[in-house]
């Protein structure tokens, strides 16, 4: 039987998803459903003297107002309130918990009604009494406020002398904006009361334990009162993986009116949640003549908000990467009056190696060096933080292959010095690099006596495409056809789960599947050979194996005896084994990902308009469980990396604290017209070391490095370097 | 959202009477731009008038030679029905060059006409806007203004219009026909759109009770040398930031006429006859092209963050009236731009 792991298998819940078979959390209904609407605050910062819900509540339909004044009872301390993602210094927004307005969007009232329109309509009837707050919402004028936040990277050598000695420097800011996550699925919670009290909380989260432990612990359940469930996730990019606040507002509401009740937010309300937080890098570089670095500083100062500390590494990775004696890197944090930033899409490294690939870019120009020439004469086969060597790395590979396929070496150094007609054509190339991390996952496998497997896990599929590799690499263990594999997930009460983030849900889930199959087939192994006259009778349990159906001699070909015979002699229908993964604690190699990104725009040079017309994306990630999801995976980074380099930005007037343009028509993502031809290259990375299977992970290295190919080729294309993003033709222009 | 009462007009004589019965109810026609005004408490209408059913969706040739189009064709329709795409191709591709093709499909003529400014704080009910509540301030002018006019601003206002079919129909000469209480009406299209002023919450010359019932495009359009060029943040599915219908007759590289008008730069679509005058009689050149671009941008102001504009807008016309002269109108599909 061929092996499912490693090819492009299609989807196993596609077919679920086009025809809308596949449920999202909002689409769950129950009898008596009540709907809920939010109400937000229009101010960043102060009280709320009152809020008059009289005229709400007289609307016809509506059950009920819950504000801080009504509610029911919270759990009131910061322990309670934390999260498995919260970040450790600081304490989680509650909503509708008191009368402090610590953001403006910020949920004062849920308005619940009969049914949704009713409840949004009887929101405009509420009225809100202030009193406000100075406010500050603009992390440059607060700048100079930043406290420094620990890292674990230690500073290498004396940065400040081996900066004053350089010979060639290159130091600047650049600055990445507030970002959101914008996925598809509006955030949404339909919790099903029973009459018992016990509530089924469909919600769209990354991680259903997560949630269900945090609900449990804000309302102060059993774990046996509550169930999450959240099947399908309609994109999240890092958005879900905390509770929302729409969570704790359902709940509420159903404990509230003993009913069951449905939350979904608005795409505007959706600006009041996590986003990618604004940062100013400072980089700093200092090369010797012969273009090898000698010196690299990394300073960000990042937005948080005033009650949680969050960051995440975005100055670490130069430091890491390459070869460089002296380094130093800090990340400072400005409280602001705005909601915490969260995880998105590759956090910290996406703005973090932005800015290092562009400055790499611009050190390499005062060299007179080829990009990929600078990164080849710094490159390392050691992590250069810890000084010990990697799993595996074919960074070099992706370099080659990547600029093999886009054709680098006939590129003109020369800023302006490639056209088309009327448009400057730019190449510019980058660095990507992220973790490849695993994470304790548990797995069930409930093999039948009809040869099919259920294979259950609490873990999310955010549309990464969990359900599809869990199905693949089951078949492969199993040796069962993929179509008699069943794959559920996201529930509370199956087998052990992280939320589904950080790239680590493939390497971790395959690992709990081979882990769980394993002792599957230990079981039919000893079974088989115990069967009167069985072939696999002289063999040990070591030598038999599970393929095409049947538990078979790995040496002696042709004997073996079909998983169903094996079952019925031994009178079980079933055979059920769970299992955690096993990952051993092994600190003497890094573990990351790495690609090369290539890019060439076009850029009108009177009108400043850009292309993006080609983008080549080389990813050394280890085993590729399956290209087509894979590839998806690394399309959907790319273009995203477009979005960050040109488009994506939320927009604040400081003078009311408040983000302008959170809908789809004013926060620009890139359309089909944005998005051109782009070549995803696996590199071929074999790694023993890191798990068994070899697998590294693909979720976020697909954007790392794209904003960067993209800004340096705008500069190769225009001479132009802007270091502001996102690069939107009025910077061109000035 | 508010609640409101609904009616669905008979025909157009209900529908002024509909409308003049009460002062707080709005038209609907397709509904992609009064429904996401009424979602963020913008727009709270008392009373819906539905005039969809009203037979206003006629695309006939008039005796003159013209075209005469009724209120509720769909934008779609109205950018591929053959005559517009042979005769007044400018007026094609500005349409297409807006929102996108689901929109376009749901779009009436007269709704576009009529639709609002695209300025956040006039989006946002918690920021002064005097256009959405007249004498509380204007937010843009010392604010987030990097979308806003150049041209024909107030001290009340410094909004521009949306449409890309309005800088069209501008350039073409078209007219509107309007319907009221007191009868019909007619207004050029350049007439029809206001300058804030002082009274920014009047965006057009409709009166109250008025209600459109198409517009007339003139015989000439201009089918051999034109083009619609949108500058816009992303390659499509964008407002403009700046946007140009250039129109000439040629005879050799001589003007003998020239349509020139501007989107994204001022509260209506901005022409200015003397620019146009300019290029009568001059050859096809950058540099009358030029000449006439700072004739229609005279007097264009920035504010802290639009500054980009003029230049982008002068560069833009020189462009446009380039791709016009040399017959390569900018295409819509392909985002290169000619
Ligand atoms: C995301 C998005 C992007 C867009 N991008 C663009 C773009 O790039 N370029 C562009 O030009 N447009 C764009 N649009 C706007 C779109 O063109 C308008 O929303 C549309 O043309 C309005 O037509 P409608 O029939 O839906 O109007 P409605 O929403 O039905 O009505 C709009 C207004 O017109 C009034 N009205 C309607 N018909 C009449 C009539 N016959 N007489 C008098 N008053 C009338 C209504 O009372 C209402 O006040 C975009 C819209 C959206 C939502
Ligand atoms: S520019 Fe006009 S629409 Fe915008 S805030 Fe000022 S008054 Fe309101």
């Amino acid at each position: 039987m061929k092996a499912y792991v490693g090819t492009a298998t299609s989807r196993v819940d596609g077919r679920a998803k086009v025809t809308g078979a596949a449920k999202y959390a909002g689409e769950f209904s129950a009898k008596g459903l009540a709907h809920g609407f939010v109400v937000e605050a229009a101010i960043p910062r102060g009280r709320i003297v009152r809020i008059d819900t009289h005229e709400a509540l007289k609307v016809a339909g509506v059950l009920e107002v819950l504000t801080h004044v009504n509610r029911p009872p919270l759990a009131d301390t910061d322990d309670a309130w934390k999260d498995e993602v919260a970040p450790e210094k600081g304490s989680t927004f509650r909503p509708v918990y008191d009368d402090r307005i610590k953001f403006n969007g910020q949920p004062i009232a849920l308005v619940v009604a009969e049914d949704w329109e009713t409840a949004k309509f009887a929101a405009t009837r509420l009225y809100v009494e202030y009193e406000e707050e100075a406010f500050a919402t603009d992390l440059e004028s607060e700048r100079d406020r930043a406290t420094e936040v620990e890292q674990p990277h230690k500073p290498r050598g004396d940065a400040a002398a081996a900066m004053t000695r350089a010979a060639v420097r290159h130091e600047a800011d650049y600055v990445l904006p507030n970002e959101h996550h914008n996925p598809m699925e509006l955030f949404a919670t339909t919790v099903v009361w029973d009459v018992g009290g016990k509530l089924a909380v469909h919600d769209k989260t990354q991680g259903v334990q997560n949630v269900h432990k945090f609900l449990c612990s804000v309302f102060g359940k059993k774990p046996d009162d509550i169930r999450v469930i959240s099947p399908y996730v309609g994109g999240a990019f890092g958005s879900a993986l905390r509770p929302q606040y729409q969570v704790v507002l359902a709940t509420l509401a159903a404990l509230a009116l003993k009913r069951s009740v449905r939350v979904v937010l608005t795409r505007q309300q959706m600006y009041g949640l996590g986003y990618r937080p604004m940062t100013i890098e400072r980089v700093a570089l200092g090369a010797k003549p012969d273009g090898t670095l000698d010196v690299v500083t990394h300073e960000a100062v990042a937005v948080t908000s005033r009650y949680e500390d969050f960051s995440r590494n975005d100055t670490g990775w130069a430091e890491q990467l390459y070869k460089s004696p002296n380094s130093r890197s800090s990340h400072k944090l400005v409280h602001l009056d705005v909601s915490t930033p969260s995880d998105m899409r590759a956090p910290g490294a996406a703005s973090g190696v932005c800015a290092l690939e562009c400055a790499m870019d611009e050190l390499a120009i005062a060299l007179k060096l080829d990009p990929i020439e600078l990164r080849l004469k710094c490159y390392s086969d050691r992590d250069q933080s810890d000084d010990v060597p990697y799993t595996s790395k074919q960074l070099r590979e992706c370099y080659a292959r990547g600029a093999e396929a886009f054709g680098w070496s006939r590129r003109d150094p020369a800023p302006r010095s490639m056209r088309d007609g009327k448009e400057l054509i730019g190449w510019g190339m980058a660095t990507g690099v992220w973790e490849a991390l695993q994470m304790p996952v548990a797995v069930r496998i409930v093999l039948t006596a009809n040869g099919h497997a259920e294979i259950s896990c609490a873990a999310s599929d955010v549309g990464t495409g969990t359900y599809t590799i869990v199905a693949q690499v089951a078949a492969d263990a199993l040796g069962l056809p993929i179509e008699n594999i069943s794959v559920r997930l996201a529930d509370s009460t199956l087998p052990q789960a992280p939320v589904e983030g950080g790239s680590w849900m493939a390497a971790s889930s395959a690992h709990a599947v081979l882990g769980a199959a394993e002792e599957i087939r230990r079981e039919l192994a000893g079974l088989a050979k115990a069967i009167p006259g069985s072939p696999l009778a002289e063999l040990d349990a070591a030598d038999v194996a599970l393929a095409d159906g049947m538990v078979a001699s790995r040496t002696r070909k042709g004997a073996a005896v079909s998983i169903a015979d094996v079952m019925r002699h031994s009178n079980l229908e079933r055979i059920e084994k769970e299992k955690l993964n096993e990952f051993a604690e092994d600190k003497s190699h890094a573990r990351n990902t790495h690609s090369a990104v290539f890019a060439e725009v076009k850029v009108d040079e009177e009108l400043g308009v850009i292309r993006v017309t080609r983008v080549v994306s080389a990813i050394a990630a280890g085993r590729i469980l399956n290209t087509k999801t894979g590839r998806s995976q690394i399309m959907g980074g790319v273009v995203w990396g477009i979005g960050m380099a040109l488009h994506e930005e939320t927009v604040m007037d400081h003078r009311f604290g408040r983000i302008m343009n959170p809908n789809f028509a004013e926060y620009h993502i890139p359309v089909n017209a944005d998005v051109h031809d782009i070549d995803v290259i696996f590199v071929d990375e074999p790694d023993e070391r890191i798990n068994k299977l070899g697998i590294k992970g693909i979720g976020e290295i697909g954007i790392v490095g794209v904003p960067a190919a993209i800004a340096n080729a705008v500069y190769h294309a225009t001479g132009k370097r802007i270091r502001r993003f996102p690069i939107t033709l009025d910077k061109l222009l000035e | 959202m508010n609640n409101f009462d609904y009616s669905r007009a008979s025909d157009v004589s209900d529908a002024i009477r509909l409308l003049t019965a009460d002062p707080g109810a709005k038209l609907i026609a397709g509904g992609t731009n009064l429904i996401d005004l009424m979602k963020e408490n913008v727009e709270r209408p008392s009373r819906l008038i539905d005039i969809t059913r009203l037979p206003l969706r006629d695309i006939e040739e008039t005796a003159g030679g013209g075209l005469r189009i009724g209120a509720l064709v769909p934008n779609s329709d109205l950018a591929y029905h053959p005559l517009v795409e042979q005769r007044y191709p400018l007026l094609a591709s500005a349409i297409l060059a807006g929102a996108s093709a689901q929109l376009r499909n749901m779009a009436s003529v007269g709704g576009n006409l009529m639709q609002r400014t695209r300025c956040a704080y006039f989006y946002d009910t918690t920021t002064p806007c005097n256009k959405r509540s007249p004498g509380t301030g204007c937010s843009a002018i010392d604010g987030l203004n990097r979308n806003h006019a150049i041209l024909g601003t107030s001290q009340s206002c410094i909004a521009t219009n949306p449409s890309d079919m309005s800088v069209a129909l501008a350039a073409l000469g078209a007219l509107v026909h309007i319907a009221g209480p007191s009868g019909q009406r007619t207004l050029a299209l350049t007439d029809f759109h206001r300058l804030p002023d002082d009274k920014p919450h009047l965006d057009t010359n409709l009166g109250s009770g008025e209600i459109i019932t198409a517009i007339e495009l003139p015989a000439h359009g201009f089918a051999r040398n034109f083009s619609y060029l949108k500058i816009r943040d992303r390659l499509s599915y964008a407002f403009a930031l700046v946007s140009v219908a250039a129109a000439l007759e040629l005879e050799g590289n001589a003007i003998s006429e020239a349509r020139l008008a501007l989107g994204g730069v001022a509260h209506k679509p901005w022409r200015s006859l003397e620019a146009e005058a300019a290029l009568r009689g001059k050859a096809a050149t950058p540099d009358h092209f030029g000449h006439a671009a700072d004739l229609l941008l005279q007097g264009a102001t920035a504010r802290s963050h639009n500054g980009f504009k003029i230049e982008l807008a002068r560069r833009a016309i020189v462009r446009t009236l380039m791709q016009a002269a040399n017959a390569t109108p900018q295409s819509q599909a392909h985002k290169k731009i000619a």
